[in-house]
């Protein structure tokens, strides 16, 4: 165990805890929105009901997204300030102008809608939680642009040991990114959409309130939906990783040798044949390349060393992101079948749309180590290894300090936000007057 | 270019010291200037629309450091390792108490936080750029010390601002409490910078102070937001030289082509976050009171 290990243990920790956050507050912002502008547009009061439950979870979950994102900024120069150096001139860019273009918005307009709802004119107040929200999925945008070019390197060139950009219009529209980007905010409205689902789900359980079934359908509306465009997103991104990333595509399906007509595999030992040559190149006889060969290959190109990424861990990842994903969006398409023309959704159902709550967190976070576990061992692919990345300066005892203290930290915040949530769940949402009111409820505050 | 892009990066930790500090002056004193849970969280209540806003002053600094350079932004946080921790510890526990704190029947935990998440970056990033100017132990004590004082008296006499009855008075108190400690650290820390604008800092610490005592609450937080710009600008003053020792900022710098890329950007955008966040304040402009 050296500071290398633990340095990427906890670049693993804390990036995928920030994203059991992240995607609830991509997807959920614009939820909430969406119920804020259906109350504006029908002034029926359940939707304002619902826009104020709802925003106090978006609320409890958002602060979580913020304050790990926080540390993820610091990380790389504390523990990768070679990956830093190398790359800043290139990476730094899309972190800036997410900063500039997206944090601000986001956190600006949050702070006017929290504390907005008495002081501002309705559609002010209304707009306000649509730059939040949109905010929100800029950042999404930016991050995946930086996190798609240490996978496919666009726009660069190398001098003195250092990449400069030479074209910004080339990494923002990477096609790597592009096809992450829709990817995986489609995956967070799932991951959204489970979670109010769940939460209807369990509240359609206790009562039969028309309130509950009209947030559940809007949310199986938005989580059937958001498959159609992860599974296309799915389909190209299996062709991009055809031609980009050969290794993490072999890994992921564990075909271990340059195969023509290579199969899928369900599982070890039960395949479909020639399939994996189709999603690749939709073409049923193509050759994919396997990772023993690209092992040799990549020794010829690079020197000696192992090129392969851990092999269980992305073949698993792969299927547990299709399995778990799949079985969320098919919950919600049988639910809008169900619920067709005005029919109550079945107990049955909502018991499961509860059960199913960790499906879609567990299906992003799997997508998430299929994705950045197969880039091993780059850092950026075919320039610098993960191995050369890390801080120098940097001692085992420090990485493990810090380990140790975010771990702590962070379990312990995951505790208090799970016992908040669900408290504020069961509570349900408060009964509002005609004009929004829960302030006046709550503080006896005024200006 | 690179020298437009040290004061652009300069202008950014500034904006986040002047704005975050009466935030984590507020966060500290709030337990200490209130009565029972009403005033408590009119104290809160002052900075609760906008702290968030604030901080994203610093997520950009660090932001656009590591865009324009990369070595700086890889040296310092890599040197400076266990007090950066410590800050995001800080800024984490800070933030959750912050937006929970309403939320929870029991609020001791969140305040809790609150205090110490103000504390800790509000003393540690004195100390790490007093560390960064004298590496010296003593300088960064004196240079925490400072900035943890300074932020404390810019929170009472924001909260003397912002707020009125019982908590404006006891605010203005603790301001002009304040102001007896930070005066001397003042001397001790800007004295050793010596340039004009930490010396004009000083002498606007001491107007604070004055302004306070004759209940010029608007023009005594001009003054100490304009003393923590200035003590800000003579700290990267010092730093333009060599943001690190043995580093220059050409060494640091990005190439031509990014820093020109990233001008535009900040150019275009950078004006309309001034023009929203500034309309935040208006909005919120009046004091925060409590009505029975």
């Amino acid at each position: 165990m050296d500071a290398l290990d633990l340095a990427r243990w906890q670049f693993g920790v804390t990036t995928v805890y920030h994203f059991l956050f992240v995607p609830l507050t991509i997807g959920l912002g614009i939820f909430v929105a969406g119920l804020q502008t259906a109350w504006h547009r029908t002034g029926k009061e359940h939707y304002l009901r619902l826009t104020k439950f709802f925003g106090k979870l978006f609320l409890i979950n958002f602060a979580m997204g913020v304050v790990t994102g926080i540390v993820q900024e610091f990380q790389f120069g504390m523990n990768w300030s070679e990956y830093s150096t190398f790359v800043g001139d290139v990476f730094g860019a899309p972190l800036a102008m997410e900063a500039l273009l997206a944090f601000f918005m986001e956190s600006t307009f949050l702070g006017l809608w929290i504390f907005g709802w008495e002081r501002l004119p309705k559609k002010v107040h209304l707009a306000c939680i649509w730059a939040a929200a949109i905010g929100s999925n800029l950042s999404a945008y930016f991050i995946l642009a930086a996190n798609a070019w240490m996978k496919h390197p666009v726009g660069y060139e190398v001098v003195d040991g250092r990449a400069r950009m030479t074209d910004l219009w080339a990494v923002l529209t990477n096609p790597t990114a592009t096809a992450q980007v829709p990817h995986v905010i489609a995956a967070a409205f799932i991951v959204a959409g489970g979670f109010v689902l769940a939460v209807s789900g369990y509240w359609l359980l206790k009562t039969k309130a028309p309130m509950w079934r009209s947030a559940a359908r809007a949310a199986l509306v938005m989580t059937a939906l958001a498959g159609a465009v992860v599974a296309g997103t799915g389909d190209t991104s299996a062709r991009l990783l055809y031609e980009q990333q050969p290794m993490k595509l072999a890994s992921a399906e564990g075909l271990e040798h340059d195969t023509a007509g290579a199969p899928f595999s369900i599982a070890p030992g039960i395949e479909i044949p020639n399939l994996l040559s189709f999603l690749s190149t939709h073409d049923f006889t193509a050759t994919v390349q396997g990772t023993e060969d690209l092992q040799a290959r990549f020794e010829r190109q690079f020197g000696p060393g192992d090129y392969r990424p851990n092999q269980p861990v992305v073949f698993w990842s792969f299927r547990v992101m299709i399995v778990f994903g799949l079985t969320t969006v098919a919950l919600s398409v049988l639910g809008l079948w169900l619920t067709r023309r005005r029919r109550d959704l079945p107990d049955w159902l909502a018991r499961t749309m509860v059960l199913a709550l960790p499906l879609p967190f567990l299906a992003m976070i799997a997508g998430w180590l299929l994705s950045e576990i197969g880039r091993q061992p780059w850092t950026v692919a075919g320039e610098l290894l993960t191995a050369s990345s890390v801080s120098p300066g940097v001692s085992l005892a420090e990485v493990a300090t810090s380990l140790t203290i975010f771990t702590l930290l962070y379990g312990a915040l995951a505790v208090a936000e799970a016992v908040l949530l669900t408290r504020h769940v069961r509570k349900g949402p408060e009964q509002t007057e005609p004009v929004p009111a829960t302030e006046r409820l709550q503080p006896s505050l005024m200006y | 270019m690179i020298n437009l892009w040290f004061v652009i990066i300069a202008f950014l930790w500034t904006g986040y010291f002047v704005l975050e500090g009466f935030d984590f002056g507020v966060g500290l004193l709030a337990p200490f200037v209130s009565r029972g849970p009403e005033q408590h969280r009119q104290s809160l209540e002052t900075i609760g629309p906008v702290w968030d806003g604030n901080e994203v002053w610093l997520i950009t600094a660090v932001g656009a450091m590591f865009a324009a350079f990369p070595a700086w932004y890889a040296g310092m946080f890599s040197a400076f390792y266990l007090p950066v921790v410590l800050i995001l510890v800080g800024l984490i526990v800070r933030g959750v108490g912050l937006e929970w704190r309403g939320k929870v029947t029991n609020p001791v935990w969140c305040d809790l936080g609150i205090v110490a998440g103000s504390a800790l970056p509000a003393f540690l990033w004195g100390a790490v750029f007093a560390d960064l100017l004298f590496d010296s132990a003593l300088a960064a004590l004196v240079g925490g010390l400072f900035t943890l004082a300074t932020c404390v008296l810019h929170g009472a006499v924001f909260l003397s601002l912002k707020t009125d009855g019982p908590v404006r008075r006891r605010a203005r108190a603790t301001a002009l409490a304040a102001s007896a400690v930070v005066l001397p650290l003042a001397v001790a820390a800007l004295s050793a910078l010596g340039s004009i604008p930490a010396l004009i800092s000083m002498a606007a610490l001491a107007a604070a102070a004055a302004l306070t005592f004759r209940r010029r609450e608007g023009w005594a937080f001009a003054a100490t937001a304009g003393a923590i710009a200035l003590a800000s600008v003579a700290v990267f003053a010092e730093l333009r030289w060599a943001p690190l020792p043995g580093l220059t900022l050409t060494d640091a710098a990005s190439g031509p082509y990014t820093l020109t890329m990233l001008s535009w950007i900040g150019l275009i955008t950078l004006p309309f976050v001034l023009v929203y966040q500034g309309w935040t304040y208006w909005v919120f402009r009046k004091r925060v009171v409590l009505t029975h």
